[in-house]
């Protein structure tokens, strides 16, 4: 599969120069305006039916995830269960989007998830580091979309990035993106290593240029992982890749959104910075693991008016 | 139908006890008037009556005086600026202790939204009075040479776009100095200000160091045109200022003066777009438009002109327009039928001098007084729509081709109270500021306030500086 791009930009990936010159182009980010903004709006009150809308919605955009040393087949089935019901007292409340695993446990995932609709994600491209030859990478890809995962979560290298080779981090994405063939690819910026907002700015752009899916903000392995502002800059770019690519491309906030307050305030940056288009699990994901149990607290809160104990949700 | 629709989230009223009738704050206690006329005031954002306040006569006015000259000579003039410091904390702590109510209870008198009464307002007058309590102390250190004197009595006449944040601004650094006051709030929001009496009450403040006379234009020309009185501080419209330094000429009296501003926004084509959007728009649609220092004239390059206001309508699209009280709310009432009245006037002149308008698709409610935001392009220096106040949700577009232009355009008005540049470069930044004959710059950022941070203005905008070490020389005697 090729990335087309469309006409005006298609010089702007012909050499690292002109790819510098484009990415360096883009308008700045005020980092003191850009936080203040996304400070403005986590004071927005989402109450009552708004709520139960925000909710329903935060669990069908979670990619539930297990990215440890210690994850078994056994693990994987369990959360693979906890995606499919979230809430097994229940029948009402929705599924995840995907489950979220390393390469080597997607045939775990495939067997667990068969007959739903809840797609896999794999991360891979050696995963969380990124450091490895190109063709490990790309065949850690390959590996993990044979075994069936249908989304594929590949990181950039950060280093090329950082050192101004940008040709280099574009050439890998148009790379791995041909490794998935069919499967989605979403592309993490580690963002918590990028530092700047110019540079989160960029390095979307980027990612979107070279064909990603989605542009994903972190691994989860590094601190700071997603915030609200850095998320905020991606859904600008991504509004404004397609009004000027005409090319939609979704958005994942991942790592450190534990609560489910925190989920929906994101959703209200999507709201009204992205818009409506965005507000759908083909546009938007979370990646998280123990903020759905969160969400499936304030739900029941808000169905039945009482918080129930933590030990009335299940720990997978 | 939007996707993600918002449910109602209105702030509860139950923490205000608004009474059915107010009097005057003289003397440390409410009385009765002497002289004075009974009002009503109303909810702009429902028309609903509110309460019945005094129109304060002469007499009410001279009693308020005579009060303050008592407490001048006997208290607070004795008391030593550690002393009027414990005072200034004590009423700083009380106005974070009863935050929510003075919010709730400043946009229900004022229209303006909860969440502007909530996080600007009410916590920077909070800020204004920490901040001058510390001074209180420190006066011989302020640069006006050893032990600087207080003024006296200190007449002071506010608006009603922030009517309880333009309350600490004149009350904070005039009682730091050792002064003592009467104060007029605006006709439109005087519920504010009778709150702060109670405070002051609540304080065990000395009598009659705030007193707090209400009434409209009549009642404020009575106070500032006093012979009682040894200092005016005025804060409202251009031509209400004339007619005070008119009136104050020849007398012994010391003036403050913070008057109207047609403000330029710069936005140069290296600006960081998506802040500069934000930036337009609190500097022009923050609290309705109802303020002096708002960026009511964008001056964009021309070489970004569509993408930035292609980026600004859609923003404006997002905007949220209704109940003050609701917590999501962006855009309030507008505060007074005859504020609507010139809005919607100044809007028609500048449709009929050509320019194009433009408002996102808004439903306004039924009852009450509200303008949708609104812009104008193709805006030119010759139309009267960017050359008076407006003093509402109506930004005037206009454009430029180099810095050089950029400064001649945004100079080129009788105003001077504030002026806005973004650019992502620094030296621009700086030349800018240099060239802008404005009161404040505010670079990369608009509408941001901090009591440490002088403010006033050139020209026609007034004179003298509020805020910081500067607003202590407005009340002393240097």
């Amino acid at each position: 599969m090729t990335v087309t791009i469309p006409a005006g930009f298609a010089d702007v990936t012909a050499s690292d120069d002109t790819l510098r010159r484009f990415l360096h182009g883009l308008p700045g980010v005020d980092q003191v305006g850009v936080e203040a903004r996304a400070a403005t709006l986590a004071t927005r009150s989402i109450k009552t039916t708004a709520k139960a809308f925000a909710l329903d919605l935060a669990i069908r955009m979670v990619d539930l995830t297990t990215l440890e040393g210690q994850d078994t087949p056994g693990k994987v089935r369990a959360l693979c269960a906890k995606g499919r019901r979230p809430d097994a007292t229940d029948p009402s409340c929705p599924s995840v989007a995907a489950i979220c695993v390393y390469g080597d446990l997607v045939p775990a995932a495939v067997e667990a998830l068969a007959g739903s609709n809840i797609h896999i994600a794999a991360v891979a491209t050696a995963f969380p580091s990124g450091r490895a030859p190109l063709d490990v990478k790309l065949a850690d890809t390959k590996a993990a979309v044979a075994a069936g995962a249908d989304e594929i979560d590949m990181v950039i290298d950060r280093g090329a990035f950082l050192a101004g080779r940008y040709l280099d981090v574009y050439e890998e994405i148009v790379a791995t993106k041909q490794a998935t063939g069919d499967a989605h690819l979403k592309v993490i910026l580690e963002t918590g290593e990028l530092a700047t907002y110019d540079n989160v700015r960029r390095a979307s752009w980027l990612a979107m240029l070279a064909g990603g899916d989605f542009i994903k903000t972190s691994t989860g392995k590094v601190s700071p992982a997603a915030t609200l502002p850095v998320t905020l800059v991606m859904l600008e770019a991504a509004r404004d890749f397609r009004s000027q690519m005409g090319r939609q491309v979704g958005v994942k906030a991942a790592g450190g959104i534990r609560v489910a307050k925190d989920a929906v305030r994101y959703l209200v940056v999507v709201n009204e910075v992205a818009g409506d288009d965005w507000l759908s699990p083909d546009w938007f994901r979370f990646g998280a693991s123990s903020l759905l149990n969160d969400l499936l607290m304030q739900r029941r809160k808000l169905a039945t008016g009482n918080y129930a104990g933590p030990d009335y949700f299940t720990l997978d | 139908m939007p996707t993600f629709d918002y449910a109602p989230a209105p702030e509860s009223r139950s923490i205000v006890d608004i009474q059915p009738s107010y009097g005057l704050y003289v003397g440390g206690e409410m009385v009765d008037p002497i002289d004075g006329t009974r009002f009503k005031t109303v909810n702009p954002a429902t028309e609903e009556v509110l309460s019945e306040v005094v129109a304060a006569g002469p007499q009410d006015v001279d009693r308020a005086i005579a009060a303050a000259r008592a407490a001048y000579d006997r208290a607070w003039s004795r008391l030593s600026g550690r002393d009027r410091g414990k005072y200034l904390y004590r009423l700083a702590r009380l106005v974070q202790e009863r935050s929510r109510e003075l919010a709730v209870l400043e946009s229900i008198d004022n229209g303006k939204p909860i969440r502007e009464s909530r996080d600007v307002d009410v916590p920077l007058v909070a800020a204004h009075f920490f901040y001058y309590a510390g001074w209180a102390d420190k006066l011989d250190y302020a640069g006006f040479g050893p032990d600087p004197r207080p003024l006296g009595v200190a007449a002071q006449v506010i608006p009603w776009n922030f009517p309880l944040l333009m309350l600490a601004w004149k009350i904070a650094p005039a009682l730091a100095c050792g002064n003592t006051v009467v104060l007029k709030p605006a006709e439109t929001t005087p519920l504010t200000a009778l709150a702060f009496a109670d405070i002051c009450q609540q304080a065990d403040l000395p009598p009659g160091v705030v007193n707090v006379i209400t009434g409209a234009g009549v009642t404020g020309r009575t106070l500032v045109e006093h012979p009682g009185i040894d200092k005016v501080a005025f804060t409202g419209s251009t031509e209400v200022g004339r007619q005070i330094a008119r009136s104050v000429a020849g007398t012994r009296k010391k003036v403050t003066l913070e008057l109207g501003g047609k403000a330029a926004n710069v936005v140069f084509d290296d600006a960081p777009l998506d802040q500069a959007v934000e930036g337009i728009v609190n500097g022009i649609f923050f609290n309705q438009g109802h303020v002096c220092c708002a960026g009511s004239r964008l001056l964009v390059q021309e070489s970004v002109a569509d993408e930035l206001l292609a980026g600004l309508k859609r923003r404006l699209t997002t905007l949220r327009l209704g109940d003050p009280l609701d917590k999501n709310t962006d855009i309030g009432a507008i505060n007074s039928a005859e504020q609507l009245d010139k809005i919607r006037m100044l809007s028609e002149v500048g449709e009929t001098e050509g320019a194009e308008r433009w408002s996102p698709p808004c439903e306004l409610p039924e009852r009450g007084f509200w303008f949708p935001p609104t812009v104008f392009t193709g805006v030119s220096q010759s139309h009267r729509i960017a050359r008076e106040e407006i003093f509402g949700p109506v930004l005037s577009v206009l454009t430029f081709r180099t810095p050089g232009e950029a400064v001649d355009k945004a100079n080129n008005t009788p105003y001077g109270l504030s002026a806005g540049v973004w650019t992502e470069k620094g030296s621009r930044i700086l030349w800018m500021a240099q060239k802008l004959r404005a009161g404040v710059v505010w670079a990369n950022t608009f509408n941001r306030f901090d009591p440490t941070s002088p403010f006033g203005g050139y020209k026609e905008s007034g004179y003298g500086r509020e805020g910081g070490r500067h607003g202590l020389g407005a009340y002393l005697d240097v």
